[in-house]
């Protein structure tokens, strides 16, 4: 019953935009998924969409920072982009801080940050 | 509009179930989409709390009229231990989970009170309010 979260490639970025509510299912399918897709393409950049994400609790915090640091060490860049203002004020209010995941304000952004990140 | 609704947390699938009511009904009363947030957060933690130490339990939630005060109430009970320090897991930071869950602290910062009964062995109750400004 669970949807896959999509993940796209584009040049040598992967692109995962969250689309709907995740479960804890489909969280940790997203983890599994992202890393092997990463595997797989040799990708050097991942930017992580939330735009569409009203919504985030403990878990799935977790399971997001969780998946930018298994990236991080599989060597590559993350950006995390389009937090909505209710998301990040319920993250910091519960206690969720995620300090060490670079960030943008947007897809566009993140994907130009990412660009500089990688000397592109 | 129904102004009680619970739902049963006995699987995963039943937190999701729980927070989208909690959503629905936050909208319904009025809430902005800042404190719908807040709300579908705090419930998401303690349905999950419910799943993780008590197995089961159930989420209650309630339309409150205090004057001309709107809010929302939310009830979350269980029969699992207990927490035999009350005090100690409102300090931040504290866990016996190995820091799955960001607490009941947090979920206090999200809402305007919380309210904990529990007894050893017989169950939790945590009744967490908020109101419309």
């Amino acid at each position: 019953m669970s949807l896959k979260v999509p993940i796209l490639k584009l040049y040598d970025c992967l692109i995962v935009s969250i689309q709907w509510e995740l479960d804890d299912q489909m969280a940790m399918m997203f983890q599994e998924d992202l890393l092997s897709k990463l595997y797989e393409t040799e990708a050097k950049g991942i930017v992580l969409d939330l735009t569409f994400v009203d919504f985030m609790d403990s878990y799935i915090a977790k399971v997001i920072g969780d998946a930018i640091n298994m990236a991080t060490l599989m060597g590559a860049k993350v950006v995390m982009t389009g937090l909505q203002p209710s998301v990040a004020i319920t993250l910091v209010e519960l206690g969720i801080h995620l300090n060490s995941v670079s960030t943008a304000l947007n897809l566009e952004k993140g994907l130009e940050q990412l660009q500089k990140e990688l000397g592109v | 509009m129904q102004k009680k609704s619970s739902v049963e947390i006995v699987t995963e699938w039943d937190i999701v179930a729980a927070r989208q009511l909690g959503r629905n009904k936050a909208k319904e009363i009025g809430f902005g989409t800042v404190d719908q947030a807040r709300i579908t957060t705090a419930i998401s933690e303690l349905a999950r709390n419910i799943y993780l130490y008590a197995r089961f339990g159930n989420i209650h939630i309630e339309w409150i009229e205090e004057g001309d005060k709107k809010g929302i109430k939310i009830i979350a009970k269980d029969k699992g231990p207990g927490i035999e320090d009350v005090r100690k897991v409102l300090e931040d930071g504290y866990s016996t989970s190995g820091g799955l869950g960001a607490g009941l602290p947090g979920v206090k910062r999200l809402m305007d009170s919380m309210e904990i009964q529990s007894e050893i062995n017989k169950g939790t109750t945590i009744t967490i309010t908020k109101w419309l400004r």
